[in-house]
């Protein structure tokens, strides 16, 4: 097997397969009934902080490959961000469903009105508390780049555009930090040390940019090596 | 005395039985280490769970109450293992675990202020003369859940009326013991410490209002706030100040700690009220734990407006939060 092979039919199910463990966890405790006595509460501050996790493993991925040279870490970037997304989509998912839709008293799903008062009641939350305001923007731009991620949507947008608005990854990972922070009560040690991380991540970012010089030229990353899935990208490809 | 030991077991067999719990605690610890050491920390929270002791045996003697709910109690897991007691840690599993070791004996309570007997009262003294009821209550935590427990307990009134308090005493305030070696919570500057809570004289007086030394008809477990914690069962969790060594009564209303902490979010009356949203969440609605679901409609003073709502009447809804 090439290195290729390798990434593609080892290590890539591998991943995928422990990036799910998580969820598995999560999975067999609720059915197993050991959540303790705030299954909600358990669920949305573990779907909560894996998303902040994949986000974070997704963002160091770029400064990973430029500190060690490992240009196939970009291989894994697409299936761990889509991960954050999951994780994400979980932890929202469990708030309409176990709050809002919990809160009108779990009316007739399929009926109109039921889509009209839970989507008022959603809109009312999103609106009026500054902390699901943020949390929420961060999912919209989540489901953004999700739906931006396959090769086509790469060849569509073009490399230099695509780049551009996956860039907003950074605008998701600082508004699910402050979603976070704006969410607990009094302790904020454990938000303080994930903001710390992705202010980390991207300063690395900021410190590339800024110094030119650090940047490494072209011809270093063998685009070869990066195996990206779209021509366009192996130029340049400077985040 | 608190403690009754049921006669006809003999003292030896009680011994034993301890040893025998203590060598299961040992064997669990033991095992639960060696298997969070090989799953790493991702798995480590239920079997810090799983370790949790059962009820622990220490009875207490006790009498009915009308004012109790006939709603079915939390289990005793439960409502010992999941519990806001920053004192031993914010996250919600951590009191049970880190609170394990509080020696609560022995204990005093010092009464100052407003009031005739100041000075320092032993627990003993506080309990002299009591009859203990089990007060099954609903309560209602800030954070919109719920549970119902039956607490074991006496009127605050009772005390109150030991420490005479004079015409001046407009508010009581109540205080948690402050001693970050025993609390190890507190060397972490969350909040304000040591705790602060206060009612207004006649929310003191109130027969609903007990200090709670015991849970299930047994000594309270150290995380529940041992050995003496009140219980306001109309207002929100956070009023209800655990593992009290201070009673002052005072002239102006008191700013307790949540409300120093954030007063757009916490209030000094904090009481249930469906109408008035926590700025972060919405409160017409909680969770019974141990459900998952945000569906039971949340009653104005816990459900207990009959009986407390006449104390507010002319007030202004909107600050009854």
């Amino acid at each position: 097997m090439t290195a290729h092979q390798t990434i593609r039919w080892v290590i890539k199910p591998t991943v995928f397969v422990t990036a799910l463990v998580p969820a598995a966890v999560l999975l067999n405790r609720l059915v197993s009934g050991n959540l303790g006595a705030d299954p909600l509460g358990e669920i949305t501050n573990t779907t909560g902080l894996w998303t902040l996790r994949f986000v974070s493993v997704t963002l160091a991925i770029t400064p990973v490959r430029r500190l060690t040279g490992w240009n196939a870490a970009i291989r894994f970037r697409r299936m761990i961000g889509l991960f954050a997304f999951f994780y994400g989509s979980l932890h929202l998912a469990v708030f309409v469903v176990a709050d809002r839709l919990a809160a009108l008293g779990f009316p007739d799903p399929f009926a109109w009105r039921t889509m009209h008062d839970l989507a008022a009641s959603i809109g009312n939350e999103v609106f009026n508390r500054p902390y699901i305001t943020v949390g929420f923007t961060s999912w919209l731009l989540m489901a953004a780049l999700a739906v931006t991620s396959p090769a086509s949507m790469i060849r569509r947008l073009g490399g230099k555009r695509w780049r551009a608005v996956h860039r907003t990854v950074y605008v998701a990972a600082v508004a699910g930090v402050v979603h976070y922070w704006w969410s607990v009560k009094a302790d904020v040690r454990a938000p303080r040390a994930y903001a710390g991380v992705i202010t980390a991540l991207l300063a690395f970012r900021l410190v590339v940019w800024m110094l030119p010089r650090v940047r490494p030229s072209r011809a270093s990353v063998s685009p070869a090596a990066t195996m990206l899935p779209v021509q366009s990208l192996r130029r340049g490809s400077s985040r | 005395m608190l403690i009754r030991r049921p006669s006809d077991i003999p003292s030896s067999e009680i011994t034993e039985k301890n040893v025998y719990l203590h060598r299961r605690e040992f064997l669990r610890t033991i095992a639960g280490t060696a298997l969070a050491t090989t799953a790493g920390t991702l798995f480590t929270e239920p079997l810090l769970r799983a370790q949790q002791p059962a009820p622990h045996g220490r009875k207490l003697t006790t009498r009915p109450s009308r004012l109790s709910t006939d709603e079915r109690p939390n289990s005793w897991d439960h409502i010992t293992t999941f519990n806001n007691f920053y004192e031993f840690g914010t996250e919600v599993h951590e009191p049970a675990i880190h609170a394990r070791d509080f020696k609560p004996e022995p204990w005093s309570v010092t009464i100052e202020g407003e009031c005739a007997k100041t000075g320092r009262l032993n627990l003993e003294d506080v309990l002299r003369g009591e009859t203990l009821e089990d007060r099954i209550y609903r309560h209602r935590c800030v954070e919109a859940w719920s549970m119902v427990i039956p607490w074991v307990g006496f009127p605050l009134s009772r005390l109150i009326a030991k420490c005479e308090p004079t015409s001046k005493a407009k508010f009581v305030v109540m205080t948690t013991l402050y001693d970050p070696t025993r609390m190890p919570g507190q060397k972490v500057p969350v909040v304000p410490w040591p705790y602060v809570e206060g009612l207004r004289m006649d929310e003191a007086m109130h027969p609903l209002t007990i200090l709670a030394v015991g849970l299930y008809g047994e000594v309270l477990p150290n995380q529940n706030g041992a050995p003496l914690r009140l219980v306001v069962p109309w207002k929100y969790g956070f009023k209800s100040v655990k593992s009290i060594v201070k009673v002052a009564f005072v002239e102006r209303e008191p700013i307790n700690t949540w409300k120093r902490v954030a007063s757009n979010e916490y209030g000094f009356y904090a009481n249930v009220n469906p109408a008035v949203d926590h700025p972060r969440w919405s409160q017409a609605t909680e969770r019974r734990l141990p459900s998952l679901f945000k569906t039971r409609k949340t009653l104005p003073f816990n459900g207990y407006g009959d009986q407390v709502a006449g104390m507010y009447a002319g007030m202004d809804p909107k600050r009854l939060y």
